[in-house]
C-alpha cells in the first residue's frame, strides 16, 4: 500500500487550513458592491398574508430593495425585460405514486410565501441593503398583517378529521400513501405465527446543526449574463440543475455554481433552499451582488429536519424464534413543503431496508407522508436507514427478550447467510459476513461478563445494560436505471477527470463534494497508489461547476463507492495512453510495457521511464506519431454503479443508569463494521465516531419539539441538546472485511453507518438495564426516571 | 445588536454617576449573559458601562471567618484561588463547574450575582453560606437580595463591590445539570455554622431559596441519611420540557443527599 497509499493512516492534508482558520467558506467571500440580505420570517405556523407593508422599511437607511412573494413571480431574470413573467417554486425531485395509483400531493412552495404562511421562519419578505444591520434593522420596519389560522404539528394529529389543512391539495394533510411488500403473503405469514411482537415507536425529530450554518451570495454579471452562486452546498451541479431547469434563474451555461469549504452538511446542504433562489434573482434585479448568512436560530427554523417517523411494527416468529414476517405501518412527518429530496426519505430509502440483516420471507409496509405545519423535513446523515435499523433492531430484541433467547443467539438464527440474497423489498444484497461482525463484537465487549458486570453496577447504585444493533444500509446511490424506475428525477452516477500536468502532478476533477469526508486525502491516496506518485503532488478538485464538468455531489456514503470508482475508471484511461507513449519512448511494443510503483519498464529489461518523464512526454509529443496518439493526458469517466452497496456490522451499547437520578452514562461502545476495503482507516474510524455521537444524540438528547401552535419549542442549543464530548465514552471500532464485488475499488461508505447503527444499540441497552420496554427517543433523564418508577427492580445495596 | 454608547469609567463613583444619567444604561461586567441577549436583539441598552478598569472590584480576600471576594473577580480566578480552596473548598467546587473555560474566564462573581439568573450556580453558594453583598451604598444580607427571577434588591445606580462570605463549618454543592444548557436542573448548596444547615436550591423555581425540609432533616444530624425518605413538595417548583416539578422535587432531596456526602 506504501505510504500513502490505498490502506494508509494519511493525516487529512484539509485540516492544516481548517485548524489554522485558513478555510474559505461562503462567509468569507466578499465580492464587490455586495448588498446583504434579510429574510423576515413567519412568527406564526400558519396564516394568511392580508398584506405586507414595507414602506417603511425601504425608506430606512442603506436599504436597496424589499421584496414580497408576488415580486418573484413579476420578474424572470432570463429576460430582458424586468417586469414580466415568474421564477417557479421551489421542487421535489422524486415522484411517489400512491398505492392506489396517483402521485403525490405536492403543495406549491415558493421561495416567499405569497398568501399563506405554513411554519415558523417561513419567508415573508426579503430586505437588501447596503450593509447586514441596516437589512436587519430594517426587517424590523416590515409591518406584516397576519390572519392567525390553526395550526398541527402533529403528524399524526395532521391526519385526524377536521385538522387544519397545509395545502388544499393534499386532502388530509396527505402527501402520499405508499407500500411496498406482498401483504396477502405477509399476513399470512402472521396468521402462522407462533409469536408476534409489537412495538409503537417513535422516531425522534432532529435537527442538523451543521458547524457552518448556510449562507449564499448571488453574483451577477451584466456583461457576460453570467450568474454565479456562492452556496453552501452538497452537490453544487444538482443545485444548476434544479436552478436552471426548475426554477428557471438562468440557463446551465450561464450559471455557474461554487461550493467551497462548506462546514458539515449531513444531508442538511443537499437540498435548494429559498434563500439561495432569492439572493440569485435578486442579484440580477439590482445588478448587484447579495450575500444572505443564516444565523444559528434561523438554521434551527429552516434548515430541513430529520427523522420524525410514528410507526407501528409487528413481527412474526415460528416456535424457534425463525422470522417470518414483518409488518409496518409508519406516519412520517414532511413538514410544511417537500423538501428536495424529502419524498425519497421515508420510501425507497426506508422500507427498502427492513430486511435488515435477517432472511425474512415477508414483509409488508405501509408509509403515509404528512405535512404539518413545521420546518421541512428531509434527509439528514442516514436518512431513513437510521429509521428502518432502529424499527428492525428494537424489533428483534424485543422479539428475543420475549422468547427467551438470548438476543444475539436470536439474530443469529436469522441472519441471511447465502449470498447474493434478494430482500422481500427489492434490495439484492450482494456479499457481507453478519455473524463475524457480530461476534467479533461480543467478544469486544465480553458478552460472558456481563451478567457479573450488571451485579457490579448495582452496587454501585447503577443498573448496567447491554444493547446490540446489527444494521445494514444501502448505500454508494445509486443505479441511476434503478432509482429513475422507482421516481427520482436524476441519475445517480459520479464523475471523474484525471489532468496530468506536463511534470506529472495530477489534479483530479471530482464531481463529490467534500463538506468534512476529507476527499482531498483520500481521493489522492487512490491516485499515489495508481500512479507511484507522492501524495503531494496530486490535488483534488471539486465544488465548482465550471471546474468540474458535471456531478452528482455527497450525501449517501456515495463519494468513495461512485466518486472514486469514477476517478479509478478515469486513471484506468490515463495509465492506458501512458503506456501508449511509453512504448513509442522506449522503442517498445506496447504489450512489453509494464507500469508499476511510478515507473514504466520494458518487461524483462532494465530500461524503464518514470511517471514524470512519460507525462512530459506525451507533453512535447516529440516521440509518437501525431497520428496514433494524441498529444496530451488528460481523461474523464463516468461511473454508473450497478447496485447499491450494503455496509453493515455490528454495534454494542454498555450503558449504565443511575437509579436515583434516571441519567444514562454510556460506558463502553463497540462498533464491528464492514465497510468494505477501506482507503484510510483513520479517516474511517472517524467517520464512525462521529456517526455515533450522533446517533447517542439522537438517543440520549437530542429532541426537535413544537408545541400544540406549531411554535419550536427547542430553538436554540440552551433547549436543542446536542451531544458533547463527555457524553460519549471511548469508543473501541474495529472491522470485518467482505470486499464489495460491484465496483472496482470493493469500497461500500462509512459515512453515515454510526448514525444508523447507534440509536438502536443504546435503547436496547437502556431498555436491557430497565427490564422494559418502554421508553422513548431521546432517553433524556426525565424520561428514564419516569421508566424506571415501572420497572421491578432489586434495591440498589447501600 | 443594536448600537448604544459604550463608557469605561474608572471608578465605583464615576460608574454610578453614568448609570444614573439613563434608564435603559447596563453594567457590563464579563457580559457572558448580556451580551449574547444583546446579540439576540433581546435585550437593547441605552448605554454600556463596562467595569473593566473600574478600581476597587477585584482581590479575594481571608479576614478573620469572613471571605471576601471582589465583584469583578472572574469565576477562573475563584476556582483557582487557594484562599477560596482553603477557606470554602465547596465554593471553589461550584465556581470551578460554571459554564465551559469561554465563559469562566470572562464571566464575574458580581455579574452572576447581580444577574440573578434562576439557573444560576452563585446565588446558590450566596443564599446557603448567609453571604453579604457589599455595594457602592449598603450592605445586603442574601436573604434579602435575590427577589425573584432577573429580580434583586438593587436599587438603580447601585453597583457590587465585593461579596463576604462567613465560612462555613461544613458545605457542599451537587447539581443535576440541564442536557442541552448544561445550567443546574437542581443544584443544592448545604452550609452547616454555628449548629445551623442551611439548603438553598437553584435551577428549581423562578429564584433561588432555602428547603425547609432538606434543613429540618439536615439539622437533626448532617448526614446523607438523614435525607432517607425526605419528600419536597412540588409547589411553586417549575415544569418545562427538560424536568415535570415533580422530578425536580426528587432531583432536589437526591443532590443534597450528594451535596450531604461532599461536604
Amino acid at each position: 500500500m506504501g505510504e500513502s497509499g490505498i490502506g494508509a493512516r494519511v493525516q487529512r492534508v484539509e485540516d492544516r487550513r481548517f485548524i489554522t482558520g485558513k478555510g474559505n467558506y461562503t462567509d468569507d467571500i466578499n465580492r464587490p458592491g455586495q448588498l446583504h440580505a434579510h429574510f423576515v420570517r413567519s412568527p406564526h405556523a400558519h396564516a394568511r398574508i392580508r398584506s405586507v407593508g414595507i414602506a417603511e422599511a425601504q425608506a430606512a437607511p442603506g436599504v436597496v430593495a424589499v421584496y414580497t412573494g408576488n415580486d418573484l413571480r413579476k420578474f424572470v431574470p432570463t429576460s430582458d425585460d424586468l417586469e414580466e413573467s415568474p421564477i417557479g417554486d421551489l421542487i421535489c425531485g422524486w415522484l411517489i405514486h400512491s398505492k392506489n395509483g396517483e402521485p403525490m400531493k405536492a403543495g406549491s412552495h415558493p421561495a416567499i410565501a405569497r398568501d399563506t404562511v405554513r411554519h415558523v421562519g417561513d419567508q415573508v419578505a426579503v430586505v437588501i441593503a447596503e450593509t447586514k444591520r441596516q437589512a436587519r434593522d430594517a426587517a424590523e420596519l416590515v409591518e406584516v398583517d397576519y390572519e392567525v389560522l390553526d395550526a398541527v404539528a402533529d403528524p399524526l394529529k395532521a391526519r385526524a378529521s377536521g385538522a387544519p389543512q397545509v395545502h388544499d391539495v393534499a386532502t388530509g394533510n396527505l402527501v402520499y400513501e405508499w407500500e411496498l411488500g406482498d401483504k396477502a403473503k405477509t399476513d399470512e405469514a402472521f396468521r402462522n405465527a407462533h409469536h408476534v411482537t409489537k412495538l409503537n415507536i417513535v422516531n425522534n425529530r432532529l435537527v442538523p446543526n451543521a458547524m457552518e450554518p448556510r449562507a449564499a451570495i448571488g453574483d451577477y454579471d451584466p456583461g457576460t449574463g453570467v450568474f454565479t452562486l456562492y452556496v453552501t452546498s452538497q452537490n453544487p451541479h444538482v443545485a444548476r440543475l434544479v436552478l436552471s431547469a426548475f426554477v428557471g434563474i438562468a440557463p446551465e451555461n450561464k450559471l455557474r455554481v461554487i461550493a467551497p469549504d462548506v462546514g458539515g452538511g449531513f444531508g442538511s446542504k443537499i437540498f435548494i433552499y429559498a434563500e439561495e433562489v432569492v439572493c440569485l434573482w435578486a442579484a440580477r434585479r439590482l445588478a448587484r451582488p447579495v450575500k444572505w448568512n443564516a444565523d444559528r436560530s434561523e438554521a434551527f427554523l429552516t434548515d430541513a429536519h430529520g427523522r420524525d417517523h410514528v410507526t407501528d411494527a409487528e413481527l412474526a416468529m415460528d416456535e424457534k424464534g425463525k422470522i417470518l414476517g414483518l409488518r409496518v405501518h409508519t406516519t412520517a412527518n414532511m413538514g410544511a413543503y417537500l423538501s428536495t429530496f424529502a419524498s425519497a426519505v421515508p420510501t425507497y430509502l426506508y422500507a427498502t431496508l427492513l430486511s435488515g440483516q435477517y432472511d425474512i420471507p415477508a414483509i409488508h409496509a405501509e408509509v403515509d407522508a404528512v405535512y404539518t405545519h413545521t420546518a421541512p423535513v428531509d434527509a439528514y446523515r442516514g436518512a431513513g436507514r437510521p429509521e428502518a435499523t432502529f424499527v428492525v433492531e428494537r424489533l428483534v430484541e424485543v422479539a428475543a427478550r420475549e422468547m427467551g433467547i438470548d438476543p444475539a443467539s436470536f439474530r443469529k438464527r436469522n441472519f441471511v447467510k447465502k449470498f447474493p440474497h434478494q430482500t422481500p423489498v427489492i434490495m439484492s444484497y450482494d456479499i457481507g459476513d453478519y455473524a463475524a461482525s457480530l461476534n467479533k463484537a461480543l467478544e469486544l465487549i465480553d458478552y460472558k461478563g456481563v451478567g457479573k458486570r450488571k451485579r457490579e453496577a448495582l452496587k454501585r447504585g447503577k443498573l448496567l445494560g447491554v444493547g446490540l444493533s446489527a444494521y445494514i444500509e444501502a448505500c454508494g446511490i445509486a443505479p441511476s436505471k434503478a432509482v429513475g424506475s422507482l421516481g427520482a428525477g436524476v441519475g445517480l452516477w459520479e464523475s471523474a477527470e484525471v489532468r496530468v500536468n506536463p511534470v506529472g502532478t495530477v489534479e483530479v476533477l471530482t464531481g463529490s463534494h467534500s463538506h468534512g469526508q476529507g476527499h482531498e486525502t483520500t481521493f489522492a491516496q487512490l491516485v499515489c497508489d495508481r500512479l507511484g506518485i507522492p501524495l503531494d503532488q496530486v490535488s483534488i478538485v471539486h465544488g465548482d461547476t465550471d471546474k468540474v464538468q458535471f456531478g452528482m455531489g455527497t450525501y449517501g456514503s456515495r463519494s468513495g463507492a461512485v466518486g472514486m470508482s469514477a476517478i479509478s475508471k478515469a486513471l484506468d484511461k490515463v495509465v492506458a495512453k501512458a503506456k501508449k507513449v511509453a512504448s513509442h519512448l522506449l522503442e517498445a511494443a506496447e504489450a512489453d510495457i509494464e507500469f508499476k510503483d511510478g515507473k514504466f519498464t520494458v518487461a524483462g529489461t532494465d530500461k524503464s521511464l518514470d511517471w514524470s518523464a512519460v507525462s512530459l512526454g506525451a507533453y512535447v509529443a516529440h516521440g509518437f506519431p501525431s497520428d496514433e496518439i494524441e498529444p496530451g493526458l488528460k481523461e474523464g469517466a463516468f461511473y454508473d454503479p450497478v447496485n447499491f452497496t450494503f455496509p453493515a456490522g455490528c454495534h454494542v451499547c454498555e450503558c449504565e443508569i443511575d437509579l436515583e437520578t434516571g441519567k444514562t452514562e454510556v460506558v463502553n461502545w463497540v462498533a464491528v463494521d464492514d465497510f468494505g476495503v477501506i482507503i484510510n482507516p483513520m479517516i474511517v474510524e472517524g467517520q464512525v465516531h462521529g456517526g455515533i455521537a450522533q446517533g447517542v444524540g439522537q438517543a440520549l438528547l437530542e429532541g426537535c419539539v413544537y408545541d400544540e401552535a406549531g411554535q419550536l419549542v427547542t430553538g436554540s442549543f440552551n433547549d436543542y441538546a446536542m451531544p458533547r464530548a463527555d457524553d460519549l465514552p471511548n469508543f473501541q471500532v474495529d472491522v470485518t472485511v467482505t470486499p464489495c464485488p460491484s465496483n472496482p475499488l470493493g469500497i461500500k461508505g462509512c459515512g453515515e453507518a454510526g448514525a444508523i447503527a447507534a440509536p438502536a444499540a443504546l435503547v436496547n441497552a437502556i431498555t436491557d438495564a430497565l427490564g422494559h420496554e418502554d421508553i422513548t427517543m431521546p432517553a433524556t433523564p426525565q424520561r428514564v426516571w419516569r421508566a424506571l418508577q415501572k420497572s421491578k427492580m432489586p434495591a440498589a445495596a447501600e | 445588536m443594536y448600537p448604544f454608547n459604550y463608557h469605561r469609567p474608572t471608578s465605583v463613583r464615576q460608574a454610578s454617576a453614568l448609570l444614573g444619567k439613563s434608564e435603559d444604561a447596563r453594567l457590563l461586567a464579563g457580559g457572558h449573559s448580556l451580551l449574547p441577549m444583546m446579540k439576540q436583539r433581546l435585550a437593547q441598552p441605552s448605554d454600556l458601562i463596562d467595569l473593566g478598569l473600574v478600581e476597587g472590584l477585584r482581590g479575594i480576600e481571608l479576614k478573620g471567618r469572613t471571605l471576601q471576594i471582589g465583584a469583578m473577580m472572574t469565576h477562573a480566578e475563584v476556582a483557582a484561588s487557594d484562599v477560596v480552596r482553603e477557606a470554602i473548598p465547596a465554593l471553589a467546587e461550584l465556581v470551578a463547574s460554571i459554564g465551559d473555560p469561554h465563559v469562566r474566564h470572562r464571566g464575574t462573581i458580581g455579574g452572576s450575582v447581580a444577574n440573578n439568573d434562576p439557573n444560576a450556580d452563585y446565588p446558590a453558594a450566596c443564599l446557603a453560606l448567609e453571604a453579604t453583598i457589599v455595594t457602592n451604598r449598603r450592605r445586603i444580607d442574601a436573604d434579602e437580595f435575590f427577589v425573584d427571577m432577573f429580580e434583586t434588591a438593587l436599587e438603580p445606580g447601585e453597583i457590587i463591590t465585593k461579596i463576604q462570605f462567613p465560612v462555613p463549618r461544613r458545605a457542599g454543592y451537587a447539581k443535576f445539570r440541564n442536557p442541552a444548557s448544561r445550567y443546574p436542573l437542581v443544584g443544592v448548596f448545604l452550609a452547616k455554622r454555628g449548629g445551623t444547615v442551611r439548603a438553598a436550591v437553584t435551577g428549581a423555581a423562578t429564584c433561588v431559596f432555602r428547603c425547609k425540609e432538606v434543613e429540618d432533616a439536615l439539622n437533626a444530624r448532617f448526614a446523607p441519611k438523614s435525607l432517607d425518605g425526605v419528600t419536597v413538595p412540588t409547589d411553586g417548583l417549575n415544569s418545562d420540557m427538560h424536568a415535570g416539578a415533580d422530578y425536580r422535587a426528587h432531583l432536589i432531596v437526591v443532590m443534597a443527599k450528594r451535596a450531604a456526602s461532599a461536604a
